[in-house]
């Protein structure tokens, strides 16, 4: 069955966000979402400084199968992209909670957060 | 139709492999094992299994039977030497394509047909429609077979332990009767829709899961890996096999397609010979281009192509090609714009260049 960590918010959509004491958060898509997806070939991110708010699409993945919207668990400013999977996409399949992070961001309103699925309310969706 | 989705003798097999199911022209059908790509270059590189039980097939037998099928195929039929097996089109009037078909033959009055999966129970009623005073009788054995595919540069290494059947002499396209893993009276034919050397097999379906296990396991120490449907779609594509309602249909001609090589119109005439014609003559309005994109997002089915600010037509079938590392496709394009080196293709509001191929990506 999926892997789902305990230390992580997630999305309906399946993407999942882990909050830092500092204020920024890092985003990626959950281990569910990648073994629906199947092999990934491209993940187009955002450039840093671009703003999304909650539930807006800030990237593309996309499997010899489908592309796939990625959506904002939260409203953020982006820091920085994982320059990684540019020549690995196929880390997604591999570490989706590890090097496959997609983008670190600055949260813009932390009690938008609350309306996140913890990891027992997203495996109860799977 | 039906609501319900048809198994092949094979589906305990497949979630046993761990194959991932899902419908597919009505069937259960696994499109992957362990990843698309992976499957994809185990056929290149050693060899691949593939379940393709969902195709359908009829028997088509009688004293007229090569007349008869030579007036509603565009292909020539009667020409066929028994033990050889012969790729067609099968047209409505308009030069639509009703299926495409690769055609058998048995004896030299008995053929057995293979028919596309979401196409069979349509292809043997047109066939049955088109009888009139022919001495000719249609079966339908779609049930009676199962179909493996066994692909890939070891196929034949593979296969040959597992059958006392000689495969050197099978030339390609051709077929002979015989036993593998102890199953009796199949059909093993040198023919595939990947690219990559290979054989099919048409087997009784009770005798199914006995010969696909022994297939699996003799050539698993030489890298046989099971493939599903995705990595045949990808497979395809990069050898520019066309697919039934991608590449052609009932409105998209065989002529468009650029499978002209196969309308024989020197021979007796046939259903849609007439329509054909006149797009060979004069041109057809609209044609299949084969393409692949120096960028990283996929044209998929759909996708529109443009010349400048003019759309010209759209995407038919869109995937990464796993040799390439790039995307590639299939689209219909307007007539005049189909050499064109200025096509661009609209993938989420991004405009990316079409490099036309001439050549299949693989021979």
């Amino acid at each position: 069955m999926s892997n789902v960590p305990a230390d992580l918010h997630y999305t309906k959509d399946h993407e999942w966000i882990k909050v830092a004491a500092d204020g920024t958060a890092v985003i990626g898509i959950t281990d569910h979402a990648q073994a629906a997806l199947g092999d990934v070939t491209f993940v187009d991110l955002p450039k840093v400084g671009a703003s999304f708010n909650h539930g807006d699409v800030f990237g593309t993945v996309e499997s010899v199968k489908a592309a796939s919207d990625l959506y904002s668990p939260i409203s953020c400013e982006v820091l920085e992209a994982n320059s990684g999977l540019n020549n690995s996409p196929d880390l997604v399949n591999r570490e989706p909670y590890g090097g496959a992070w997609m983008i670190k961001v600055k949260v813009k309103n932390p009690a938008e957060l609350a309306s996140l699925l913890d990891a027992a309310g997203y495996a109860a969706t799977l | 139709m039906s609501d319900t989705l048809s198994r092949t003798p094979l589906f305990a097999l497949h979630v046993e492999l761990g194959g991932r199911i899902v419908p597919f022209a009505g069937w259960e059908m696994p499109v992957q094992y362990t990843g698309i790509i992976e499957e994809h270059m185990a056929v290149r590189k050693t060899a691949g299994f593939f379940d393709v039980s969902h195709m359908g097939e009829a028997r088509v037998r009688g004293r007229d039977a090569a007349k008869f099928l030579d007036g509603i195929m565009t292909n020539e039929m009667a020409t066929i030497k028994v033990g050889m097996a012969r790729y067609t089109v099968m047209c409505q009037p308009d030069g639509g394509c009703v299926d495409d078909l690769i055609v058998y033959r048995l004896a030299e009055e008995e053929f057995l047909i293979c028919l596309n999966a979401s196409n069979a129970p349509k292809d043997i009623a047109w066939m049955r429609a088109h009888i009139g005073a022919h001495q000719v009788e249609v079966l339908d054995e779609c049930a009676a077979w199962a179909q493996l595919a066994l692909q890939g540069p070891l196929a034949e290494k593979i296969l040959a332990l597992v059958t006392s059947t000689p495969l050197a002499p099978i030339k390609r396209f051709g077929f002979v009767l015989g036993e593998v893993a102890g199953a009796a009276g199949c059909i093993i034919s040198r023919t595939g829709y990947t690219g990559s050397p290979g054989f099919e097999i048409y087997l009784p379906a009770a005798s199914a899961e006995k010969v696909a296990r022994a297939l699996l396991a003799a050539g698993k120490p030489h890298g046989l890996v099971p493939a599903g449907l995705g990595a045949r779609d990808s497979l395809r594509l990069e050898a520019n096999y066309p697919l039934y309602g991608h590449e052609i249909s009932e409105r998209i001609s065989p002529i468009q397609a650029g499978l002209g090589w196969t309308v024989k119109f020197a021979k007796s005439e046939f259903i849609g010979r007439e329509a054909l014609h006149r797009q060979a003559q004069g041109g057809p309005s609209s044609s299949v281009v084969l393409f692949s994109l120096d960028d990283r997002r996929i044209a998929r089915q759909g996708a529109v192509v443009f010349s400048g600010e003019t759309p010209v037509g759209e995407v038919l079938s869109g995937t990464q090609s796993p040799i390439l590392g790039k995307p590639i496709g299939t689209a219909l394009v307007a007539a005049g714009h189909a050499a064109s080196g200025t096509l661009t293709v609209d993938i989420r509001g991004n405009r990316i260049p079409l490099l036309l191929a001439t050549e299949p990506f693989v021979k």
